[in-house]
């Protein structure tokens, strides 16, 4: 599987006041592939999320996306090279109808604020928005009121929000968090919609849909990368047997 | 995949559906139509300075509820701006002669300058902080206008700048008539709402939005939260400008209290009592609170006691204000 990367994660490291949340984080990522990252609560998979879509800057290496040098760059700027992001707890514009919080996602793109041009005339706008609205299976909830969602559907519209921006890099942190199995089953085949022309890393706790829908996995611990391999070795290896997949969190 | 056009430009978070072609309608239109009902107003109103007034304070509510109701910004520091427009406006002419048009360009651009100054030193302040920080920054504007006496007046306000005919575009107009100062008056304010009205219908609009319903998501989909927020508060401050700015041609007098952080807390009151949800809505705030002044004061001096109850009975029982219990009743 080998593929040219669109990212290259470089000894990173970030420190909250003295405590080390990441350090020595290197990987390379690319094609169209499901990265799992995996590890105990508190390892660090959030706030790696964090420095790889910008929200946060790391206190030490590089990012490389596409080659460019994205570890000084504002976080807007990340979404505008092509990486977009879903939160482990739903980020979303929550008083905006089902449609808006779309539009207004894929409008970013486009020749800003111009104030003579009303923001409902822009037809392929629209039209992109109800694309990805349709692709998570939102698209008859479009005029409602984000907020009066159910939580699944929450979490589908803020996978619209980055499908939207059509990213070369999607990262999901616990898509399926607090989800029912009817509802994860159904984000998990929209997933394994989705990696087909992209990059796709993961954030999940539920063993047996990681196993079944990842081609690597990685397993952060005290914000270190313990292992890095297929399912398969990350299965065999005695280390992340010892520190996770021996824990509570339903081995597989 | 029919794309059909969406009203999210007024009351934010309505649903819009049956009763709601209606108001969708006038939504559309609600600029012409409330220029129609303004010229109207001075009729409807027991005197026509009141009606001057009202457009004078219901530009300053709808400017300020551009930052405040659809940026999620709460600003205590808004005094600067319509004190700065007031101040600049009367002072280009005691000092300068200069004539009212460009006297009051002269406030705007200089509220818009003060805005761009004060918007870069607390838009990366959330919450608290930036409304304390705005009102610090405010504060230091009316100590600068109570030092500089000599320019400004200090205590005693400025003074001696009566504009009694004015030009517009070649018509040659009587200013000390209240009715003619009314519709000279509205022909900014109509300019204004208009302005407004266009920013909030556009993508900008879109985005301030956003930003007042979840900035990490707004960041996060590639917008420069910063910025847009600065312009939001720019552009606000400099319609704030305007509206002190007519005061002082209305008032032919700019007192310092203008610049007391009493008048950001009236614009606040104001823009609750109206609606903060809904483009309109400041205005209307602005409309009741000075025809409850103009009442109440008529037969009691204690009339700020009964504002006061009316405006935290509507907090309490009616928080999206007069115009927004309107629109919402509309909608159902
Ligand atoms: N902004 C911050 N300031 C200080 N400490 C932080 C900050 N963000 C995260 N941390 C700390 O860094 C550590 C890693 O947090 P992180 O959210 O990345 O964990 P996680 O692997 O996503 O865990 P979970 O499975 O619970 O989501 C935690 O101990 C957390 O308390
Ligand atoms: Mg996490």
């Amino acid at each position: 599987m080998s593929t040219t990367p669109i990212l290259t994660v470089e000894d990173v490291g970030k420190r909250f006041n003295g405590f080390v949340a990441l350090e020595g984080v290197s990987a390379t990522f690319g094609g169209n592939r499901v990265t799992a990252v995996i590890g105990p609560n508190g390892a660090g998979k959030s706030t790696l999320f964090n420095v790889l879509s910008g929200a946060i800057k790391p206190s030490t290496g590089r990012i490389l996306f596409e080659g460019r040098d994205l570890t000084a760059v504002p976080q807007h700027a990340f979404a505008h090279c092509g990486i977009a992001r879903s939160y482990q707890i739903t980020t979303i514009f929550p008083q905006l109808s089902v449609h808006e919080n779309v539009r207004v996602s894929g409008q970013a793109f486009r020749s800003r604020y111009n104030i003579w041009r009303n923001r409902d005339l822009d037809r392929a706008l629209i039209a992109n928005a109800d694309a990805a609205l349709a692709a998570v299976g939102l698209h008859d909830k479009r005029n409602r009121i984000a907020k009066f969602l159910s939580h699944g559907e929450q979490r589908a519209l803020e996978i619209a929000i980055a499908l939207v921006a059509e990213p070369k890099l999607l990262l999901l942190d616990e898509p399926t968090a607090g989800m029912g199995p009817e509802e994860t089953k159904a984000m998990v085949a929209l997933i394994e919609r989705l990696a087909m022309d992209r990059t796709i890393l993961l954030v999940e706790h539920k063993m047996k849909m990681i196993l079944g829908l990842s081609d690597r996995i990685l397993v952060l611990h005290h914000g270190r990368l313990i292992a890095d391999g297929t399912p398969a070795q990350i299965q065999a290896d005695s280390e992340v047997r010892r520190v996770y997949l021996g824990q509570s969190h339903g081995h597989a | 995949m029919t794309p059909q056009s969406l009203d999210t430009t007024s009351a934010p978070g309505q649903s819009r559906s049956g009763a709601g072609a209606l108001m969708q309608l006038a939504s559309r239109w609600r600029v012409p139509l409330t220029i129609l009902a303004l010229c109207a107003l001075p009729w409807l109103l027991p005197s026509k300075a009141l009606a001057v007034n009202v457009l004078i304070y219901g530009t300053f509510a709808v400017g300020y509820n551009l930052l405040f109701g659809y940026t999620g910004l709460l600003s205590f520091g808004h005094a600067a701006f319509f004190g700065s427009g007031a101040y600049l406006t009367g002072m280009s002419i005691v000092h300068f002669g200069a004539n009212w048009l460009l006297a009051l360009t002269t406030g705007i651009t200089g509220a818009l300058l003060l805005a761009l100054v004060m918007g870069t030193l607390s838009i990366r302040t959330r919450g608290i902080y930036f409304s304390m920080v705005t009102l610090a920054l405010a504060q230091l504007v009316y100590y600068t206008a109570l030092q500089a006496s000599s320019w400004t007046g200090g205590e005693n306000g400025l003074r001696g700048f009566t504009v009694s005919r004015i030009d517009v575009f070649g018509l040659q107009i009587d200013f000390l008539n209240p009715l003619h100062k009314y519709y000279v008056v509205l022909i900014f304010t109509a300019l204004a709402l208009w302005l407004v009205s266009r920013a909030l219908n556009s993508s900008f609009g879109a985005v301030i939005e956003a930003i007042r319903e979840n900035e990490v998501r707004a960041r996060a989909c590639g917008y420069n939260v910063e910025r847009t927020k600065l312009i939001s508060f720019v552009l606000s401050g400099a319609i704030c400008g305007l509206a002190g700015g007519l005061s002082a041609l209305h008032l032919a007098i700019v007192p310092l209290d203008t610049l007391h952080y009493q008048t950001s807390g009236l614009v606040v009151m104001m823009t609750l009592l109206g609606g903060m949800g809904s483009f309109f809505g400041p205005f209307i705030g602005a409309l009741a609170f000075l025809v409850m002044e103009d009442l109440f004061s008529l037969w009691t001096a204690h009339w700020q006691l009964f504002v006061g109850a009316i405006f935290i009975l509507f907090v309490l029982f009616l928080p999206k204000g007069i115009w927004g219990t309107i629109l919402g009743a509309g909608e159902r």
